[in-house]
């Protein structure tokens, strides 16, 4: 063994002790940075123009509640029904029929290609075009149920349909990339031990795909629930309608707004949570990600 | 009755004629290694056998029955894919890179098929499992993710989930070619005690010495051809087409 180095004939035996490098421009941004927010925050503060007992006053309204909570269902709703038409765009794209396929394509291009906003309206303003909703077998005279539009179509419903198609659109994108993602490999030897598609598709690919699927599919859902405050165009009376409604009788609009604003802020951070359990779930088998999805912190984290 | 008859087989990719009239016949309880140079069309016919590829000339026959295809009269007509995947559970197939399920542990990669494909209750699919990874000697690793387990074990487990659905026949892509070497002994060691209990197998391999113990009988291919077939002392040990013999050279 070497006991000395040849050039300084030393042996070393100490520990490095280094000084620390000083991050000196780290320092100097950082103070500005602070020095900026400071100065916003103080700006908002003393504003006469800003009304802090009117946020305080409002924040736990109960109207600005309830128009939370519609947000909250209708943000589900919509999310749910576009996942599951979402698969089956993916499903059609992928598909061999070059009809399903073509379909496919057409509905992305259509939802994907116009303003989510245009979408909204005409959901909402259905009735113009179509004044009676039928349900029956089409060019022959049995119908099993008819309606006015304006009836069945609530803004609501209108509202949860616009934003459901629009979303399908981009999710089949993403659902696609996730079936595309996993190796051929693994239809292989489905296929070989008798599995059909459909059987091979539900439990040995789209579960792997769902690694793939979940994170964007995190991220659709606050694009979602910001989303769900164009309904206020067609009345629905969700969270940033209520806000709305509510400044428009006393003038505080940009308290209203903040309180709109905080309520968005509290539930997207809510939403980060099923999301790590659904990423955790997905992630079994992946190396490094077979630890419990949630550990408490003073259990102590070393096995 | 040959437990596999493939006659005249011919499979083309695009304009690429890959298999260019390949047959075959393996009894029962028969062993049959196919040899052969990288691209010569090997995992080909492994996968044509089984139907993973349509063939565009000749007959496949597995335990008698004609793979793919419904024969009336002169007539072919294809089948419903429900009727080829019922074909194909009785085909175990083991691949070069395992293929195992990497969101299942070790015990559901091999129930997954008996519970979900032939309707075996779970119970008894789990308890069916656990003794087939025994027999393959991992019977500690059954909730293991694959991707807690050695390339060895893996394919090992991947040898358990084709056996779980009590093939007839099973087909080997050189099994252990992506395996480090000392994990290569495991994996033959499993594959010979299964021939010895009576399996009909076909096996991609480069491993003489496995062929030399187990084969009944050894296919030389070459470009799509069938060259030279026998047993193991024919084949391997004395050769009669030079191919063959610079074949054996550079595996040996
Ligand atoms: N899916 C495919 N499409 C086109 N060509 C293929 C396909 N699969 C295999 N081939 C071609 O067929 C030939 C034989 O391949 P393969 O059966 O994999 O050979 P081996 O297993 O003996 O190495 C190769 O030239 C390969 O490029
Ligand atoms: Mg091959």
């Amino acid at each position: 063994m070497l006991e000395r180095c040849v050039l300084t004939d030393q042996n070393f035996a100490d520990e490095i002790v280094a000084k620390p490098l000083r991050h000196v421009w780290r320092w100097v941004v950082g103070a500005f940075l602070l020095l900026g927010v400071y100065a916003l925050c103080w700006s908002i503060a003393t504003s006469p123009n800003i009304d802090g007992a009117v946020f305080g006053k409002y924040v736990f309204n109960g109207l600005i509640i309830d128009g939370a909570i519609k947000t909250v269902w209708i943000t589900a709703v919509s999310m749910i029904v576009a996942t599951v038409l979402a698969t089956l765009l993916a499903i059609m794209r992928l598909s061999t029929n070059p009809l399903l396929k073509g379909f496919s394509i057409a509905f992305v291009a259509f939802f994907r290609g116009t303003p989510l906003l245009l979408q909204i309206v005409f959901w909402g303003f259905l009735g113009l075009i179509w004044p009676l909703t039928t349900i029956g077998i089409p060019f022959t005279d049995i119908v099993f149920f008819q309606a006015k539009t304006s009836d069945v179509m609530s803004p609501i419903f209108a509202g949860i349909i616009a934003l459901s198609l629009n979303e399908a659109a981009y999710a089949s994108e993403i659902v696609r990339a996730g079936i595309l993602s996993v190796d051929v490999g693994q239809t292989e030897a489905a296929k070989s031990l008798g599995m059909g598609a459909g059987y091979t598709l539900r439990r040995i690919v789209l579960p792997q795909a769902m690694r793939v699927i979940i994170p964007p599919m995190g991220n659709e859902t606050i694009s979602m629930l910001k989303s769900t405050a164009m309904l206020s165009l067609v009345a629905v009376t969700e969270l940033y309608t209520r806000a709305q409604i509510i400044s428009a009788t006393n003038y505080k609009q940009v308290e209203l707004m903040a309180v709109a604003g905080f309520w968005y802020l509290i539930m997207n951070a809510i939403l980060s949570v099923p999301q790590s359990y659904l990423e955790h779930r997905y992630g079994k088998g992946v190396a490094n990600q077979n630890e419990r999805w949630f550990r408490l912190p003073f259990r102590g984290a070393k096995q | 009755m040959p437990m596999v008859e493939a006659i005249n087989v011919k499979k083309r990719f695009g304009s690429n004629e890959v298999l260019k009239g390949i047959s075959l016949r393996v009894e029962p309880g028969q062993v049959l290694c196919l040899i052969g140079p990288s691209g010569s069309g090997k995992s080909t016919i492994l996968r044509c056998l089984n139907h993973l590829e349509s063939i565009n000339a000749g007959r496949i026959y597995v335990d008698g029955t004609l793979m793919g295809y419904r024969e009336e009269g002169s007539a072919l007509h294809e089948m419903h894919p429900r009727d080829i995947a019922a074909q194909r559970q009785h085909i175990g197939m083991v691949f070069q890179r395992f293929n195992l399920f990497p969101h299942l542990t070790a015990l559901q990669n091999i129930a997954e098929a008996p519970i979900g494909v032939q309707g075996v209750p779970r119970e008894e699919a789990l308890e069916q499992a656990a003794q087939l990874l025994a027999r393959v000697g991992l019977s500690d690793k059954a909730d293991h993710y694959p991707s807690q387990l050695s390339g060895g074990q893996q394919q090992r487990v991947a040898i358990a989930r084709a056996l779980a659905m009590k093939p007839k026949l099973m087909l080997f892509d050189e099994p252990t070619s992506a395996l480090d070497p000392e994990l290569v002994g495991d994996v033959l060691e499993v594959m010979k005690q299964l021939a010895k209990e009576g399996m009909t197998m076909i096996v991609v391999t480069h491993e003489m010495g496995f062929a030399r113990e187990v084969a009944d009988q050894v296919v030389f291919m070459d470009d799509g051809r069938i060259v030279e077939v026998g047993t193991p002392a024919q084949v391997i040990d004395n050769p009669q087409h030079e191919r063959t013999t610079a074949f054996i050279r550079s595996v040996l």
